[in-house]
């Protein structure tokens, strides 16, 4: 994992914006993920985590998603 | 169904079209589908999956009756599940039964534009005319969001009529739009890259299906993962054969099948967005949603507001719903009174007194309880805050393999599984309700007190309040502790595969509409009479015939010796072997048998057994007996490790008939429910067993 360099979506901040790049996921995740909006290129900021730091809330196209850390790990993105 | 005599406008007279109404979860589907048919509604199954069918009538606008069938919410119409086939397989006309539908209704939140959109592509892509209601306008309005119409029309190329759902605007326009004559098929819908759409149509040419609906179908196929792909029941090898040479095409060729047609429908979303969304001035009302999240979802807040709602629920559940069920009680034992003195003493009063009132009255006195219950339910899913609770409540969830959403219907089967196994509807993954629905009665319903309540008093005759609570609790606790244990040991055996993902929308904070939140509780709570009721009645009226069949010979027996001598006293002797592990003799075997239809009988069928006249309110006389009772050796029959023992059983026992129905129902299978009794009876008895057998093995009596 290289959640620490901070490229996958569970190792950004609240409040940090950024693009997706790529997944590192099982096809049938990925295609759930895309078709909830998260393609490669769209916009989305990290809005808040659960009380107990998981699972994710982010904003993307105009709406709040949430997901696990253990998918949100196998998101690669790029700050903006 | 075509009426004896066609009247004008008459509601029998045949329908003249068959819409289907879909749509994102949320986008305000089911305010439309209501509004449009009234209470001219229908539920049943599809055969085989447990998605529910709801049908309904409505008018076209010139009085044509017309068919709406609402179709399961959700996202696309990507298939990952037998239950997801549902959608697809009614718009491509090949479920046994349901006509293909002469135009679609696709509900699009237009204050959540972009993301709903996504459906509308893919329903474009069928070749069934396409009506998009634009609801929620008057959210987007406030969110400062301009939909410019006409550009919208003009790039779906489809009627795209405004709505308010809630407050009945745009309802004209929509009957006008599905009663339109000719409806045109969509013209236009996304464009894959070329390489795609060339393997596409290939694939197309070789589908037995019609012509207009093939390149539908071929992109459906091809985005099929491996698994799906396996599982598919439509087409045989060939076309399954032939789908993923063409998938492993595409992927030589660079295209990744499962994410190009996905990517290539949000690049045409944003094209529409581009020329028919605008944001305008106006303050974002979705701001004020997401401070309120700051304060429900925080690590503190959110907690202390957590609990208050689900104690207040609770509280409400326990006290107002208090009332009507003691007036029911009492209307119960009024009529049960009245039969009995107007007619004289025979086994037909028998059957409808001790039978069908107060087998009914039983489960009819849970009623105010479980309608208490939906009216939160309906709350909570209605102002948006279930989404919530499930975030909160994921990370604790996820340690036994479910997800938060599972938390909500757990945590209501406290009062009364019923709700709880209805509640589950919002959990789209298949196996993640039907754990659920396992294990949800485990948790200690209301129903359960009734047996606590005398149990304690027999086990500590006199013993503090406090330790009877604790006890009380640990019961509690055991329930829960087992309904997540078994949860994970099913997740990990029973019905195993890859885990899914968590996908959970957070719609915005709304207030709820309370005349929705009505019909919903008037749906489920009538669902609930008639497809429990049934079977309850059925079923008091057998476990009173067992009880009362065959007759002692004496006349004058008394009622604890006819008792003995039916068939039901003779089960109890039959099963004898089977629970004196537990330590438990055949008088308390003919209790478990009679509450077999609902564990709170177990008090009335001891009353008999042990002859005491008792009430509810008073539980002295039977404690007082039951204490009294000795074996034939001389020993008391009800020792402390047979009380504790037997309130395990009973926490543990599915004991309830109303919950089998119901699981019935949910499930559309009797598969289920049968599972269901054997596990909880074998988990019952190995409780009762290590009580008891421990108990005496650990030096107890
Ligand atoms: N403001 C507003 N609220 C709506 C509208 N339509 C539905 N709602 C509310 O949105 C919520 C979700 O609606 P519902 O019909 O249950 O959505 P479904 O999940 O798609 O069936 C409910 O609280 C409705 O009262 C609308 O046009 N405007």
């Amino acid at each position: 994992m290289t959640a620490e360099t901070g490229d996958v979506l569970s190792g950004l901040k609240i409040g940090e914006k950024a693009r997706v790049a790529g997944f590192d996921l099982p096809p049938e995740h990925r295609q759930r993920l895309l078709e909830m909006g998260l393609t490669v290129g769209a916009e989305f900021e990290v809005v808040r985590f659960a009380p107990m730091g998981d699972p994710i809330d982010i904003k993307v196209r105009g709406y709040h998603l949430s997901l696990r850390k253990k998918e949100a790990s196998g998101v690669r993105v790029t700050r903006l | 169904m075509a009426g004896p005599a066609p009247a004008p406008d008459a509601p029998t007279r045949e329908v003249t079209r068959h819409v289907a109404i879909a749509g994102n979860p949320n986008c305000g589907k089911s305010t439309i589908f209501n509004a449009l048919t009234g209470l001219r509604q229908k539920v049943g199954n599809y055969p085989g999956v447990t998605v529910e069918k709801k049908t309904g009538r409505f008018f076209g606008s010139h009085g044509e009756p017309m068919e709406l069938l609402d179709l399961p919410g959700s996202y696309s119409l990507q298939v990952r599940s037998p239950d997801e086939a549902v959608a697809r397989d009614v718009l491509l006309g090949r479920l046994p039964g349901v006509p293909r539908p002469d135009v679609i209704i696709c509900v699009v939140d237009a204050s959540n534009l972009e993301r709903n959109l996504y459906l509308v592509a893919q329903m474009l892509e069928l070749h069934i005319p396409v009506v998009v209601a634009l609801n929620m306008v008057d959210v987007a309005e406030k969110n400062g969001v301009v939909i410019d119409l006409m550009a919208l029309r003009e790039k779906l190329c489809v009627p795209v009529i405004p709505m308010v759902g809630t407050a009945g605007v745009g309802f004209i326009e929509l009957r006008q739009a599905v009663s339109r004559s000719p409806l045109p098929a969509p013209t236009i819908c996304a464009q894959m890259p070329i390489v795609l759409e060339r393997e596409t149509m290939a694939l197309a040419k070789q589908l037995p299906v019609a012509p207009e609906v093939a390149r539908g179908e071929a992109l459906l196929l091809l985005t099929l993962h491996d698994e799906a792909l396996d599982a598919l029941a439509h087409h045989d090898r060939t076309i399954i054969d032939l789908t993923r040479s063409t998938q492993q095409r595409l992927t030589a060729s660079g295209i990744d099948p499962l994410s190009a047609p996905v990517d290539a429908r949000y690049a045409w979303i944003g094209q529409v967005c581009a020329a028919a969304l605008h944001k305008g001035a106006g303050h974002d009302s979705a701001s004020l949603s997401d401070q309120l999240d700051g304060w429900l979802t925080h690590r503190v807040w959110g907690w202390i507001a957590f609990l208050g709602i689900m104690a207040l629920m609770f509280f409400c559940i326990f006290t107002v719903a208090q009332y009507p069920m003691d007036w029911i009680d009492g209307a119960t034992a009024v009529l049960a009174d009245f039969v009995k003195a107007k007619m004289p003493d025979t086994d037909l009063r028998g059957l409808l007194t001790d039978g069908v009132i107060a087998g009914v009255g039983g489960v009819v006195v849970f009623l105010p309880q479980i309608l208490v219950l939906f009216f939160f339910l309906g709350i909570l899913e209605d102002t948006g805050y279930m989404a919530r609770a499930a975030f909160i409540m994921d990370r604790l969830m996820s340690k036994v393999g479910l997800h938060g959403k599972s938390f909500i219907p757990m945590l209501s089967s406290l009062a009364c599984a019923i709700p709880g196994i209805m509640a589950t509807r919002t959990i789209e993954n298949r196996k993640d309700r039907l754990v659920t629905i396992l294990v949800a009665p485990l948790m200690s319903c209301s129903a359960r007190w009734q047996v606590y309540a005398v149990m304690i008093a027999v086990l500590l005759p006199s013993g503090s309040a406090w330790l009877k609570a604790g006890i009380i609790l640990g019961m509690y606790l055991l329930g829960l502790v087992t309904a997540l244990l078994m949860a994970w040991l099913f997740k990990k055996k029973l019905l195993k595969g890859e885990t899914p993902m968590l996908l959970l929308e957070m719609p915005p904070y709304r207030v709820p509409s309370f005349k929705s939140i009505a019909l919903r509780m008037w749906e489920r709570a009538g669902l609930f009479l008639r497809r429990a009721g049934t079977v309850i009645l059925a079923l008091s009226i057998l476990l009173w015939a067992l009880a009362t069949y065959p007759k002692p010979a004496n006349a004058d027996a008394t009622p604890a010796e006819a008792l003995a001598h039916s068939a039901a006293g003779r089960m109890g002797h039959a099963i004898e072997p089977l629970i004196a592990p537990l330590g438990y003799d055949w008088k308390i075997g003919i209790g478990l048998i009679g509450s077999f239809a609902a564990r709170e009988v177990f008090v009335s069928t001891m009353s008999i057994v042990y002859n005491v006249e008792s009430n509810d309110q008073d539980t002295a006389p039977l404690r007082d007996t039951m204490l009294g009772e000795k074996r034939a050796d001389g020993r008391p029959v009800f020792t402390p490790l047979v009380c504790l023992g037997l309130m395990v059983f009973y926490v543990l026992a599915m004991q309830c008939i109303s919950t089998v129905a119901i699981v019935r129902r949910e499930t559309n299978s009797w598969f289920w429910p049968l599972f269901q009794i054997a596990y909880m009876t074998g988990l019952a008895w190995i409780g009762a067993f290590i009580v008891y057998q421990g108990g005496r093995l650990l030096g107890f009596q």
